[in-house]
């Protein structure tokens, strides 16, 4: 396996000598997601495999090639989970992708983002040097934290060989609730429910359709469907309902429309912005399938406290991420320099000037 | 960086210079010179460490810290930012030539938002306050570090503090949404947002845990949780520490995450129980306190699956808290740990190591051989769900040499926790103290990258240099934490 790392390396170096751009991919099941970049492609998939995976650490340590399947089905075995319940967008998804591009499910505001439960990471940066941050452990505050910096930087920083994440376990029990309400009042909901300790681990809300996941032991899974009410979900169709919603393959996310994801104040009143709309993350995440100009969608986002992403599209001419501030925009340039100072990693897929 | 290192003197004409520029927009009070009025910030919590600074410079809001930065920087004076000083690894130590920035009156919680469960809040906000602000709301901040009656939240975000709950409720890092700050030049950056996510690099990662290197925090957007209805404490004791490491590790293998779950020797509770009368049992080798917490019922259910994993792992003896007071009284002796340390000892030296727990008999067996080898005695307190060690080393420095041991022993520590796999620090932070030790734990080209990244911020270097990285030449051995005759600063707060 350190064969395969001296290979990548060397590519990166050759690249680098010549200028010549990267495309990072693994499994390609986000192929759609950022913008476009051009470039050879640079496969994680030679790299693959458990490093270590220890239950009582709550640690698994695998290659960045790795199908998100196989770690998953290992945790399962072993009455485990990756908390922030990571999309999918088709069967190939594999460990780096997951991380590179930070993408979280609908667990995500109950047990972490992606970023949340990185704890160390083995990469290449642009030089093609061999680099190790974090570690796995859960408390460690040497250094900067490069580790979680990785996460979402979509490839741009560097190739990830290797990533530790911290795991959970299963819920004992789990539920879901079938409700009904308009929008708005969908969305104070969530959010006075996220303010009791009751244990719910999703929320959905789709023309006046709301769903609850309950998670937990059994007695407080008991005690919130009691309080919430509504129609219990049968335990495979819920299962079948979430996995859909993770992955974008409920009828919502079908169609031509280009599709925003709108990470916004979980307390913002309903965008006014044409278009359907699917809420998740009691109201912090609001994916938005609409033809609107995208100025005015990043401008509502930024009015309700987030940022707009042009998720799915024909067109990304728009620019796929919400466009910085000038003097983060500077930081961003500079940390790319640092980390990639021939810019050959998928090279405008971030932003244009990364 | 050594302790014994000779304070630099402090250049009277550039000391004027810098003062009077800085007066030109803060009180006459707001900027201190003179020995006698800078000598509270000579050390922070890491007292070992003392330096006068050159100038101290008290802003009252935002716009006056921004001034300062752009003043610094302008006359190329570093700047050395500071919350409550209450850091332990020495990161506020000040510099001769430099102007400690004091976030200290920034102090109002601007906002909470009950509904969206969050709260705008100044960088000199104590942790405690902010939870006490939010609990009429039935709401609080969840990452406790020790000294939370007195560090504030400016310096959390600082250290990426953690505390007695992380291992269920996450660390600084995971509990904040949104940052204003200042780069050394004065330019204002927000990162973060209100959303659970923003566009582009991961920026409130980088900067949490950055020890004041990379900018300056004016505000922190925390998120506040529900706070849970009870919570209840099994004690378990048992006769050998690799049984309670495995009833450790039993614990999460049964699918619990405790809200905390500690270690203490006997060594630890023989010296805290004559102080708390928790009704430690003194003959256990080892004690484990796991707490749960949530609602009646949950709790009620979580604490019976606990009580049998701890039976099922050879407890000699097992009880849990019949009421909040016996709870209190439980962790009574966790908490007082580190006071108790320098009550039965003229001094005492912290090590902060964290280790995968699979590590901890070995670990253990071999801090017991140091203890033998170097002639010290170490009581071990361990935050055990997330593998946090704190061995704390028992020592006379007046007897010669024995500081020097203590020096070694602790270094050979801190080696092991990498050698097992583990790191140096897990939540008190590198600051001067273990700067060191960074050169075991990472190679040259990470270190490397280290500095590339503090370029990215500041160039020049002027944001609390000489903090957190070793340069690539200095990598030496050397720090960690003394304590002298309950010299230690905040000597009444507890550490744990």
């Amino acid at each position: 396996m350190e064969a395969v790392i001296r290979q990548l390396s060397q590519t990166l170096r050759d690249a680098g000598a010549s200028r010549a751009p990267l495309r990072i991919r693994g499994g390609g099941s986000k192929d759609f997601y950022g913008n476009p970049t051009a470039g050879e492609t640079l496969s994680t998939l030679a790299y693959r495999g458990i490093i270590d995976y220890e239950p009582t650490e709550l640690v698994i340590t695998a290659r960045a090639g790795t199908p998100l399947a196989e770690i998953e089905a290992a945790l399962h075995d072993n009455g485990q989970m990756l908390a922030f319940e990571p999309p999918y967008f088709g069967g190939d998804a594999t460990l780096g992708g997951c991380i590179a591009a930070g993408l979280s499910g609908p667990r995500r505001p109950y047990a972490g983002a992606a970023r949340d439960l990185v704890l160390g990471v083995r990469m290449l940066d642009g030089n093609g040097a061999d680099l190790k941050f974090g570690g796995q452990v859960m408390k460690n505050v040497a250094g900067y934290d490069v580790s979680r910096l990785m996460a979402g930087s979509m490839g741009t920083l560097g190739v990830i060989l290797e990533v530790s994440l911290k795991t959970l376990p299963l819920p004992a029990a789990e539920t879901t609730l079938h409700l009904n309400g308009e929008e708005a009042a969908a969305i104070r909901c969530f959010n006075e429910w996220a303010g009791t300790p009751m244990p719910i681990s999703a929320t959905v809300w789709r023309k006046g359709d709301i769903g609850v996941r309950l998670s937990g032991a059994h007695a407080a899974v008991e005690a919130a469907a009691k309080k919430l009410g509504g129609e219990l979900v049968a335990p495979a169709a819920a299962a079948h309902f979430w996995r859909a919603l993770r992955d974008h393959a409920n009828c919502f996310f079908a169609g031509d429309l280009p599709l925003w994801r709108l990470s916004v104040k979980s307390t913002a009143p309903p965008l006014t912005l044409p278009g359907e709309t699917l809420i998740e993350w009691n109201g912090a995440l609001r994916w938005l399938k609409t033809d609107a100009p995208a100025d005015a969608i990043r401008t509502a986002a930024a009015r309700a406290g987030g940022h707009a992403t042009l998720f799915r599209a024909a067109d990304k001419s728009a620019g796929a991420f919400h466009p910085l501030s000038p003097a983060l925009a500077q930081l961003h340039r500079k940390l790319k320099q640092t980390f990639d100072p021939a810019a050959i990693l998928n090279r405008g897929r971030l932003y244009a000037e990364l | 960086m050594s302790s014994l290192d000779k304070p630099a003197p402090i250049d009277a004409v550039r000391q004027s210079k810098v003062a009077a520029a800085l007066r030109a927009f803060l009180p006459t009070s707001a900027v201190l010179f003179s020995a006698e009025d800078v000598k509270p910030y000579e050390c922070d919590g890491l007292s070992a460490f003392r330096q006068l600074p050159m100038v101290v410079a008290l802003p009252e809001n935002e716009l006056q810290v921004q001034r300062v930065l752009q003043t610094c920087h302008q006359l190329q004076v570093p700047v050395v930012p500071r919350g409550a000083g209450t850091g332990l690894s020495g990161g506020a130590l000040p510099l001769g030539n430099g102007v400690l920035l004091s976030l200290a009156k920034l102090m109002r919680i601007v906002e909470i938002d009950p509904l969206a469960r969050t709260a705008r809040v100044q960088p000199g906000v104590r942790n405690l306050a902010i939870s006490e602000a939010a609990a009429p709301l039935g709401l609080y901040y969840a990452p406790d570090p020790s000294s939370q009656i007195a560090c504030s939240i400016g310096g959390n975000v600082a250290e990426n503090s953690g505390g007695m709950h992380c291992l269920k409720y996450g660390l600084t890092v995971h509990n904040i949404l949104k940052l204003r700050a200042f780069t050394v030049e004065g330019e204002l950056i927000e990162i973060g947002g209100d959303g659970l996510d923003a566009a582009g690099y991961d920026l409130l990662a980088l900067l949490t845990g950055s020890e004041g290197l990379l900018a300056v925090i004016t505000e922190v957007t925390v998120k506040l949780l529900p706070k849970p209805e009870t919570a209840q404490c099994v004690l378990a004791a048992f006769d050998d520490v690799v049984k309670a490491g495995q009833a450790v590790a039993n614990v999460i293998a049964a699918g619990i995450i405790p809200a905390g779950l500690e270690m203490m020797d006997k060594i630890t509770t023989g010296a805290v129980e004559p102080f708390v009368n928790a009704g430690y049992p003194l003959d256990a080798a080892a004690i484990l306190l796991c707490e749960s917490d949530g609602t009646p019922r949950e709790v009620a259910e979580e604490i019976a699956r606990m009580t049998a994993v701890m039976q099922h792992s050879g407890a000699t003896e097992v009880r849990v808290s019949r009421n909040e007071a016996e709870r209190v009284r439980f962790w009574a002796g966790r908490k007082n740990a580190f006071p108790a340390a320098g009550r039965v000892s003229p001094d005492y030296y912290c090590m902060d190591g964290t280790i995968p727990k699979r590590a901890l008999p070995r670990v253990l067996t071999a801090i017991a051989d140091l203890s033998k080898e170097y002639g010290l005695r170490c009581m071990n307190v361990f935050h055990a769900g997330d593998g946090n060690l704190h061995p704390l080393i028992l020592y006379d420095a007046n007897k010669p040499g024995e500081l020097a041991r203590t020096e070694e022993f602790g270094a050979r520590i801190l080696k092991l926790s990498i050698d097992v796999g583990g790191t140096i620090t897990g939540e008190h932070g590198v600051g001067v103290e273990k700067i060191d030790s960074m050169c075991d734990q990472f190679r040259a080209p990470e270190l490397a990258l280290f500095h590339a990244v503090k370029h990215a911020f500041d160039a020049q270097g002027l944001l609390n240099p000489g903090k957190a990285v070793p340069t690539l030449h200095r990598c030496a051995e050397f720090g960690r934490m003394h304590v002298h005759g309950g010299e230690e600063k905040f000597a009444d707060i507890p550490r744990f």
